[in-house]
């Protein structure tokens, strides 16, 4: 079966002439390794015994209580490295080794996919250079020391934004120099074919165990999936099982930043359909088509595109988008370390935010500055049915796409944790 | 050198004077009705540009960020580059992600985007110019698709340019041979034909022979030729790779061949011009732009850099 290389209008191949025959090549041995019982079954076995799969899907019930609804939280946080990217790592890393390239390249924004690329390199025998905006070197620290303990070089970019677009403009130009002997492993399903679709592909095994996993227990489809959108990854991962089966919601959630109004990481509800990193997809861009910088407390999201899928699941209407601020990422970081012992990537914060926000259509807005930095955690009274956004005994699943030690400073300093 | 130049192409003929934006214009009105990609004829203006040099020598195109290092400046520096020898003029319209260039283009751009260029400006500029020498304009496919790609071809047209460069829309992209962006109009490369405007394609060391076939069956102008595996800014060495490069395309196509990327001097120009039907040199351009202390002396760095490498090419 050949790769899907676009999603309605979405997708497409728009790099340098140069990176063409590369990923002609990376497209062919793609497809040859889907079909491959070896390669499948070396991939299992990785996942399984290294990565730690499956991982559990848990039912958070005083999350639950908490927002009138089963809850149950996908633990891709309790995945090897401590998020979902190992999954897609794990897959690329071994098509790197089988297509004989020893150089590994890719770009990182919170550091997890870095990290990832950096143990399945280290793994599998691998050379690895992870470029990372200077911005997100000093809010992920942590990250940053891992990757050279797996033996990996982190080039910081200094140029634009100097957060994810950045590392990931700075990698291209690598792979358009180094291209015969460097793989390029994209740690999202963004990026130019046969990327979206390959990532979507080895992320796909979080829907899949989700599917079974919850069958068993409830013997029903879930109503809702939720997960947070920076490119995308851990939702079209969790999302793609699920595709088919209409009565199951989709919903991502994006960085709504300081507020919609204000700086965001939200081009699903505030861009325009456009070109960046080699994919036409919606895009945070000004009336001339210079792409915006996006905002995001959270380094993972803090990315002015998204993923080609995403955008051709919110425009036939599959998929639902909404976004959560900061502020609310935050008040959900907390809440779920209080309420279940579980402290969540803020990347990951964004999805819980969203299952503990109230009906009202209201979407969240800029804070004024009296507000910023003061937060109400929200339902801290007795449930009320009122201020629900589910029916009473919906079956709602979180994608935890990761955890957050990385987190712990940064967002520990905002909520005053810190003594 | 294993690679000869072909002798002129009879439909350009070298003593036929340069035609006129005017004229260009009537050639966008007859490309209107053009279905599918004419083989010659949609930059008379740069065909004559690379059949008046060539039996002496490569055409000679120095490339600036428009806009860089301001507006006015910039302005100077392109009837600097036309007053020392340039053939033909190449102007980057700046990008916020410009993903195929190197720090000295990518700093140019930044320093333009700052001061506010858009890409109205850079159109203005090609404008102001083009009588004085045929023009073509590098963009970045997002800010094609912003403003409307038949908007912007249209306005091209309009403004004298005859030719597009764009690094980040390959071949299949631009032909619509995958889901194009402008299917219904057959493709963003015919969209641009039928506005009198030529889509370059651009062919590298990478390139397979399958990708060449496409590069020639899809040469309306002139093929840019990457003469390094990588983004632009100055090398050491040029071209290792290059000769073989152009042997395979001068089997599959009598288009003209420009090269570009890493050519930073004098002697490199002629190295290339040996081999090749334009030379374009852009970073060591831009890089004396950036260094220079005012715009006289930037003016005075490009005059100097144009004509010695113009001087090269010359007696190469």
């Amino acid at each position: 079966m050949t790769i899907q290389t676009r999603f309605g209008p979405y997708g497409g191949r728009f790099v340098p002439e140069t990176l063409i025959p590369a990923l002609d090549e990376l497209t062919a041995a793609y497809e040859e390794v889907r079909e491959d019982a070896a390669f499948q079954a070396e991939l299992a076995y990785l996942l399984a015994d290294y990565a730690g799969r499956p991982t559990p899907l848990f039912h958070a019930e005083r999350l639950s209580a908490r927002c009138g609804a089963t809850i149950l939280l996908k633990r891709e946080d309790l995945c090897h490295t401590g998020a979902h990217k190992i999954n897609n790592v794990l897959g690329q890393a071994l098509l790197a080794k089988r297509m004989g390239k020893r150089r590994v390249i890719a770009e990182t924004g919170a550091g997890q996919h870095g990290v990832a690329t950096a143990t399945a390199c280290a793994l599998l025998d691998l050379e690895c250079v992870v470029y990372m905006g200077a911005e997100d070197v000093r809010r992920q620290e942590l990250n940053v020391v891992r990757m050279r303990l797996l033996g990996a070089t982190v080039v910081p970019v200094e140029s634009g934004s100097r957060t994810l677009k950045d590392a990931m403009n700075e990698a291209l130009r690598d792979w358009v120099t180094n291209v015969r002997e460097t793989f390029y492993v994209i740690g999202s399903v963004a990026g130019p074919a046969p990327y979206p679709a390959m990532v979507r592909d080895f992320q796909a095994v979080i829907g899949a165990e989700t599917i079974a996993q919850v069958r068993e227990r409830f013997g029903h489809l879930p109503d809702e999936i939720v997960a947070c959108v920076g490119g995308g990854s851990n939702a079209m991962g969790i999302f793609h099982a699920f595709r088919d089966l209409a009565s199951v919601r989709l919903t991502g959630v994006e960085a709504a930043g300081e507020g919609l109004d204000g700086r965001h990481g939200a081009p699903l509800a505030k861009g325009s359909p456009g070109v960046l990193h080699g994919s036409y997809s919606y895009l945070l861009q000004d009336a001339w088509g210079q792409v915006a910088e996006a905002h995001s407390i959270s380094a993972g999201l803090d990315y002015p595109g998204v993923g080609p899928e995403h955008s051709w699941l919110k425009d036939s209407g599959r998929a639902a988008y909404a976004a959560a601020t900061d502020d609310e990422a935050l008040a959900a970081f907390r809440t779920l370390a209080e309420l279940e012992g579980i402290i969540p990537a803020l990347e990951s914060a964004h999805a819980v935010a969203y299952v503990l926000r109230g009906p009202s259509s209201a979407e969240p807005t800029a804070p004024s500055p009296s507000q910023t930095g003061r937060f109400t955690i929200p339902g801290e009274a007795e449930f009320d049915p009122a201020a629900t956004r589910f029916a009473r005994g919906d079956l709602v699943i979180v994608n935890l796409s990761g955890r957050g030690d990385k987190d712990v400073y940064e967002a520990g300093a905002r909520l005053g944790a810190l003594s | 050198m294993s690679v000869r130049k072909l002798p002129h192409r009879p439909e350009a003929p070298a003593d036929k004077p340069p035609v006129t934006p005017d004229a260009a214009a009537t050639a966008e009105d007859q490309g209107q009705t053009v279905a599918t990609l004419p083989a010659r004829g949609l930059a008379p203006r740069l065909a004559h540009a690379f059949a008046a040099p060539r039996a002496q020598r490569a055409a000679l195109i120095p490339y600036l960020t428009g806009g860089h290092p301001d507006l006015q400046t910039s302005d100077r520096l392109i009837a600097t580059l036309i007053d020392a020898g340039a053939d033909i003029v190449e102007l980057g319209i700046p990008f916020s992600d410009p993903i195929a260039d190197g720090p000295v283009v990518q700093q140019s751009t930044h320093a333009a985007l700052s001061a506010g260029i858009t890409p109205d400006d850079v159109l203005g500029l090609a404008a102001a110019h083009s009588a004085a020498a045929p023009f073509v304009l590098l963009t970045y496919l997002n800010s094609v698709l912003a403003f409307g790609a038949e908007r912007f071809f249209t306005r091209a047209a309009t403004a004298g340019v005859e030719a597009l460069v764009i690094p980040d829309l390959p071949l299949d992209e631009a032909a619509g041979r995958t889901v194009s962006l402008a299917r219904e109009a057959g493709g963003l490369a015919a969209l641009a034909a039928g506005a009198g405007v030529s889509l370059v394609p651009m062919a590298t060391p990478t390139s397979t022979d399958e990708r060449l076939e496409l590069v020639a069956a899809a040469a309306t102008s002139f093929v840019y030729c990457v003469a390094v595996t990588g983004v632009t800014g100055a090398r050491a060495e040029v071209g290792a790779e290059l000769p073989a490069l152009l042997a395979r395309l001068r089997q599959r196509t009598d288009a003209p061949l420009a090269v570009g990327f890493g050519i930073s001097t004098a002697e490199q120009a002629a190295g290339v011009a040996g081999l090749a039907d334009g030379v374009i040199i852009g970073s060591a351009l831009i890089d004396a732009v950036t260094r220079a202390a005012s715009p006289d002396d930037a003016c005075a760095a490009a005059r100097s850099l144009v004509s010695a490498a113009s001087e090269a090419i010359a007696g190469g």
